[in-house]
Formats: structure tokens, sequence, C-alpha cells
């Protein structure tokens, strides 16, 4: 590699509550895009990594915060790189039906922090951050799109890259 | 410079050519370029694109438009996008942008989606009047662009026919803050519009720095 790698990459969490189990016919829209968009997001620009459980193509067997919520755990070199997947690319479509399949929230459901560029973040390590976001409002430590802050704010923050504390 | 100047500025016929003309390409434009696709001289054109840049209407750089680069590759020419900002003036002053931003957030809030929409969805359909489904994809252009989408045709790739995209968002503001919502509303005030039982159709295919819908041949009309 001779492109100098950035110091830091952008973790993301975000949560959805379902309305239906993934297997009811109410969701299969949502089952059937989960391949396509989870394949668009490895080939996006910026992409770093994203959760996948054990044997699977995605997370979405994995439950941390509850029998119906699911998660979506990923790493981006870059917040606009995120953003442009999230919402410019085939993505938007899942975003634009998500009333159809999950609960409205009543918390925040999106969490980004920074991590050291190389650190793959645990699924508790995020759930702590997303905990931070609510109990806290927006800091250099969790925040969201509306509230963005740089790697270099979060610098002068508590040190990341290691199991945090929950 | 305030709005009100900077709008001021296009009043020159000229100016106004060249910018709706460096606008409607999409992509640097160069004087050359400039000045022949509006019938006057470079050094005219020239003088009127940098009074467009300096008042924050377009923005300049220099680009080699040879591809070559090295010695012998000439002079870097000057090229010209439209800058990123909006511009509005409103006489006497209100704010409407305000007032969007804090519905889209309590609509947001309040899961208001499908509200929203079928709003958006009867707006199109008057909007249309009493006019039929569209008609085809020359005829999306002319409705999208006078309704300020900056519609463009873009040829058939691998098995596809052409689509209308679409290089301006005219809700940019609010669909930045609040994409899945503003975007859905979009999607159904064109659905409206260009009526969905005719032989063109609106459908999401977001990409960066474009407006989130494309206008393609029904499915049904392919065979």
């Amino acid at each position: 590699m001779t492109t100098p790698t950035p110091a830091s990459h952008l973790a993301q969490l975000n949560v959805a509550k379902l309305r239906f189990p993934l297997d009811d016919p109410r969701v299969a829209p949502f089952v059937e895009m989960l391949d396509p968009v989870n394949d668009a997001a490895d080939a996006a620009p910026g992409f770093v990594w994203r959760l996948v459980e054990d044997g699977e193509a995605d997370a979405t067997g994995l439950r941390p915060l509850g029998d119906d919520v699911i998660v979506n755990l990923s790493v981006w070199e870059t917040q606009e790189a995120l953003w442009d997947f999230a919402y410019r690319s085939g993505h938007l479509e899942v975003m634009r039906k998500r009333r159809d399949w999950f609960h409205r929230h009543v918390e925040a459901h999106l969490v980004l922090w920074w991590v050291p560029a190389g650190h793959v973040p645990t699924v508790g390590e995020a759930v702590e951050r997303l905990a931070h976001l609510r109990a806290h409002g927006p800091s250099p430590r969790a925040f969201t799109f509306a509230s963005a802050h740089t790697a270099a704010e979060a610098a002068g923050h508590a040190p990341d890259g290691e199991p945090a504390a929950v | 410079m305030e709005d009100i100047d900077a709008i001021a500025v296009l009043q020159d016929p000229v100016r106004r050519r060249l910018y709706e003309y460096v606008v409607a390409q999409g992509r640097e434009v160069g004087r050359n370029e400039a000045a022949e696709a509006t019938g006057v001289a470079r050094t005219l054109a020239a003088h009127h694109l940098d009074k467009l840049t300096g008042a924050g209407l377009l923005e300049s750089g220099s680009r080699r438009l040879s591809g070559r680069s090295g010695p012998g590759a000439g002079r870097p020419a000057k090229v010209y996008t439209r800058a990123r900002g909006e511009r509005s003036v409103s006489l006497p002053a209100r704010d409407y942008r305000t007032a969007a931003e804090l519905l889209a957030e309590a609509a947001e809030l309040a899961g208001l989606d499908a509200g929203l929409c079928a709003a958006a969805r009867r707006r199109g359909e008057s909007l249309r009047g009493s006019a039929g489904p569209c008609g085809g994809l020359d005829q999306a252009v002319e409705t999208l662009a006078a309704r300020g989408y900056e519609p463009y045709l873009e040829g058939a790739e691998e098995g596809a026919g052409p689509v209308v995209r679409m290089r301006n968002c005219p809700f940019h503001a609010v669909a930045e803050s609040f994409p899945p919502l503003v975007c859905g509303m979009n999607l159904a005030l064109l659905e409206g519009l260009l009526g969905e039982e005719g032989p063109v159709r609106a459908r999401l295919d977001a990409r960066p720095g474009e407006c989130c819908v494309i206008v393609e041949a029904s499915k049904n009309n392919d065979d």
C-alpha cells in the first residue's frame, strides 16, 4: 500500500425493532433485500467492515438488545462514505419502507463513533456507545449524522480500541 | 455578497445564458465551450464567467482539458461549475425552510411517512390536473424540467433502456436532514405527477449528488 491509511475510521450501530418475526410474509420484502443491499455495502466506496454472524451472510440472527431487535454494526473510512451508502444507494429504498417492518423509534436508534483504523468494534462496545448517546445526548464519544464530531474531537475523550465497560 | 446582489448579477442576458449553460452540463465547462454554446466571443464569455464566479454563483478551477500533463501539455484551462450554495430572495421576507424543517422533524419523530406520502401523491395528481399519465421519457423530461429537477436522459445500460435522471433535488436541505422521509415524499409526488398506470414509472435509484428518483419505461411496457 502506498496510500496513507487514515488514523481513524467511523463505526456505526443502528438498531431496529421488528414489527413481525423475520419469517413472517409481511417482512419478506425486507428479507429479500438483505443480500443485495449487503453486497452493495461490501462493494461501496469507503466500506471497511460489517458485523456478520458466524456461518451466516448477515447479522440479523444476533439479538443482543432483545428478541425482536435486529442490529447493524459496520465501519467506514469516512462519514461521507457511510452517508452516501445509507442514503444514496439501494439502501435508501430499505429506509423508505422502514415503517412497514419496524416500530417507530422512541429513543436514538443510530450511533456513530470513531475507532482507530484497524480496530474491529465489538457488539458490547457498540451497545455501550448507543447507551451513552441515549443517556447523555450527542458528544464526541457517541454522536449522530445531525450532530457530527471529528476524530480529533473524539481523541480528547476516553481512549478507544479496548472493550468498553458497560 | 448578499443573495439579492448575487441574483441581480444574472440580470445581464449574456451572463444568464452562460450561467444556465454551465449549470445544465452538470460538469466542468471551459471558456471556449461556454463561448461557443452561447454564441459570444471568448473574451466576453471569460469576463462574464469570472463575474459569475465573483458573485459566488459559479466556482472556477483549472484543468488541462487535453488530458495531457507534463511539458508540452500547455497551460491549464480555466473551468467552471455551479457553486454548491443556495440563493433565494423573498419579498416580503418569508421563511418556509424553517417551517419545512420543523414539520419534517415532527413527521419523522411521529412516524408520519404514510400520511406525508399520501399528501404528496395527491399533490402530484392535482399538479397533473386532467391530463393522463405521462406519455414517455421525453415528456417526463419536459414535466420534470418545469419543476426544477434538471432532468437528463442517460443512455441504455446492458439489458435496460434509457432512463431519466435528475441533477437537482428541489427539496435538498430537508432531504439531507431526513432522507427516507423526504425522498419517499418526493417519490410519491412524482408518482402522482407522472401517473402510475402509464408507459413510464418513477422509482428510487439514489446516487451521490443527484435526485433520488429516476424515471424509466414501465416494466409491463418492455415486452
